[in-house]
């Protein structure tokens, strides 16, 4: 079993690594992460002088310059921010970050490269174990849990309807995520459902969503868009036929996937979807009270103000 | 999913003759049909040690073919022809010719991991099809696939500065794959954003282009980064030249 008071503790203040997505396109995350750590009173303190964790592409120049990228955003938090746990609210950051840590501790050829590069570099280099990585759902999950997101909600996305929407980087591939499929208390890969406790803590109705770690083909939003916006036309219409008003993200990539090629399938393949597309931060902060601008709910591409005034959420 | 019927026989495979008399007996049309046999003759004994060089490819060697990830694929469901499975069968056993028919679609792996997460032998197909892809590239099979351009765009940028900047990346992405930059659906995006936005947001963008996102004291990252690239990029040249064996990656414990 977790330890959930440890945890609950220890997860109260953490090191933040919002990453190049939530500084851009993904900007609406990092304002309501903010916005709701603030109202929750949870300490959130930003890697100092952080740089891009690889993303997807790197990999594909050379997977150890991106364990390399990652182990520096590491090193930063651990040896300049004396932090023990570092959160990523970004799909890409969050599993880059696990993968360096897992292929740290496994693979020696990976463990002598990032030493050679840090030592170039001229920082110190991140040795496994030294820092945790979690997810924004990790975090709130553990530091404020659903006992206390009932008590300051008082259920107020009653009559909400959610899909929940996990995507690919936060529970594939298996190996690099140990903590998780631990049985009870702990996260799922297959079913995953952190989201949709967090969220039914605050009252809203999550329907019963297949696709909840279908791909949206983030990867290549620009270089294959007729291929994702397939793969996004098969999440969105799956999301409505299952009856969800909204599908709460926790991924920039898939956010902004998902928003943008509900306008190409439209406008390229005559394709309309209605549902909306809010990141899970958002749906929660409107829960706690906090008003859409105060969560970057205009910065969607997705236009959600009808149904936040419908459902009584500002 | 729908089942895929495919059929073994290729079509340029099949012969018919449409005036064909055999020993007085007129076989004209589908009575002369026949199916040229195909033979390989153009192993390429190097193949699977060339791939294996490319990044993410180095772990090929564990395959046992069980075909986990073409089961699990992504794209697989909606493009039968794409089949990791196969590919790595191709790519082990030299059939280089066979591997070419499907050149122009193994780039596009969506790299949802599907297949790493299934696959009980540690192969990480995805970085097979990615390392696949750039062999095509290095090799001049292929030109470089939007997704190739895009990669060294970004990582360009990562290189140069620490950071990316998303507007950058969109912008020389679209110029350096000749697309133009107002696309239907980019400025109908651009249009419905725009009318909410605060100004604050478009002078922070307009910032942001000017001044790039840049982490602090990256210059001697950036350099031992190019140092490495130059390194490797020599390494993968080499094993293409026959000069040169790619290092294999260990077993993961809990694959073992």
């Amino acid at each position: 079993m977790v330890d959930v008071t440890d945890k609950a503790k220890k997860y109260r203040s953490v090191g933040y690594y919002p990453g190049c997505a939530l500084e851009g396109t993904g900007n609406g995350y990092d304002v309501s992460t903010r916005a709701i750590a603030k109202k929750l009173g949870l300490g959130l303190r930003d890697v100092s002088n952080w740089n891009c964790c690889g993303a997807m592409e790197v990999k594909n120049v050379d997977p150890k310059i991106q364990t390399y990228l990652s182990a520096r955003v590491l090193s930063q938090a651990v040896n300049e921010d004396r932090m023990d746990v570092v959160m990523a609210p970004c799909n890409g950051c969050y599993h880059n970050l696990k993968k360096a840590e897992y292929d740290l501790a496994h693979d020696p050829k990976s463990v002598e490269v990032v030493d050679k590069l840090s030592a170039k570099a001229g920082h110190k280099a991140y040795k496994a174990g030294e820092a945790e990585t979690i997810h924004a759902l990790d975090w709130l999950k553990e530091a404020i849990g659903e006992d206390g997101l009932r008590e300051r909600t008082n259920g107020k996305l009653a009559g909400l309807k959610i899909a929940n929407y996990y995507g690919c980087m936060y529970v594939r591939p298996r190996h690099i995520f140990p903590e998780k499929d631990k049985g009870p208390g702990s996260e799922s890969t297959s079913q995953p459902h952190f989201m949709d406790d967090l969220l039914a803590a605050a009252g809203a109705e999550n329907v019963s969503f297949p696709l909840k770690t279908a791909c949206c083909g983030g990867a290549h939003t620009l270089s294959d868009s007729d291929t994702s916006t397939k793969l996004v036309l098969n999440i969105l219409q799956a999301a409505e036929a299952s009856g969800a008003e909204v599908i709460a993200t926790e991924c920039p990539t898939c956010h902004t996937g998902l928003e943008m090629h509900q306008v190409r399938a439209e406008k390229r393949f005559g394709k309309k979807t209605n549902v909306k597309v809010l990141y899970f931060t958002q749906l929660l902060g409107l829960a706690l009270g906090i008003g859409p601008r105060a969560l970057g709910i205009h910065t969607n591409i997705s236009d959600s103000m009808d149904l936040i005034i419908e459902k009584r959420l500002t | 999913m729908p089942i895929h019927e495919k059929s073994l026989i290729r079509p340029e495979n099949l012969k018919t003759h449409e005036n064909l008399v055999i020993e007085g007996i007129d076989v004209s049309g589908h009575w002369s049909t026949f199916i040229e046999s195909r033979v390989v003759t153009d192993y390429n004994e190097n193949l699977e040690d060339e791939i294996a060089a490319m990044p993410g490819a180095d772990k090929i060697h564990r395959c046992w073919q069980c075909g986990s990830c073409t089961n699990a694929c992504t794209v697989n469901a909606i493009e039968p022809r794409f089949n990791p499975r196969y590919w790595i069968y191709l790519i082990r056993t030299g059939m280089e010719s066979e591997l070419l028919r499907d050149k122009d679609i193994i780039w596009q792996c969506v790299s949802c991991h599907k297949c790493t997460h299934v696959c009980p032998r540690d192969v990480e197909p995805e970085g097979v099809m990615k390392a696949t892809a750039h062999w095509l590239t290095m090799k001049g099979y292929t030109p470089p696939s939007p997704s190739h351009i895009f990669d060294e765009e970004f990582t360009r940028q990562i290189v140069q500065r620490g950071r990316i900047e998303d507007t950058e990346v969109l912008h020389n992405f679209l110029r350096k794959t000749k697309q133009p930059l107002m696309q239907d659906w980019l400025t109908a995006i651009a249009f419905a954003i725009g009318k909410r936005l605060p100004v604050k947001w478009g002078i922070k963008m307009a910032w942001a282009q000017i001044f790039k996102p840049k982490t602090r004291g990256w210059d001697r990252a950036r350099v031992a980064l190019e140092d490495y690239i130059h390194e490797v990029e020599a390494e993968r040249k080499a094993v293409i030249d026959g000069k040169g064996k790619p290092q294999q990656a260990p077993m993961r414990e809990a694959a073992e």
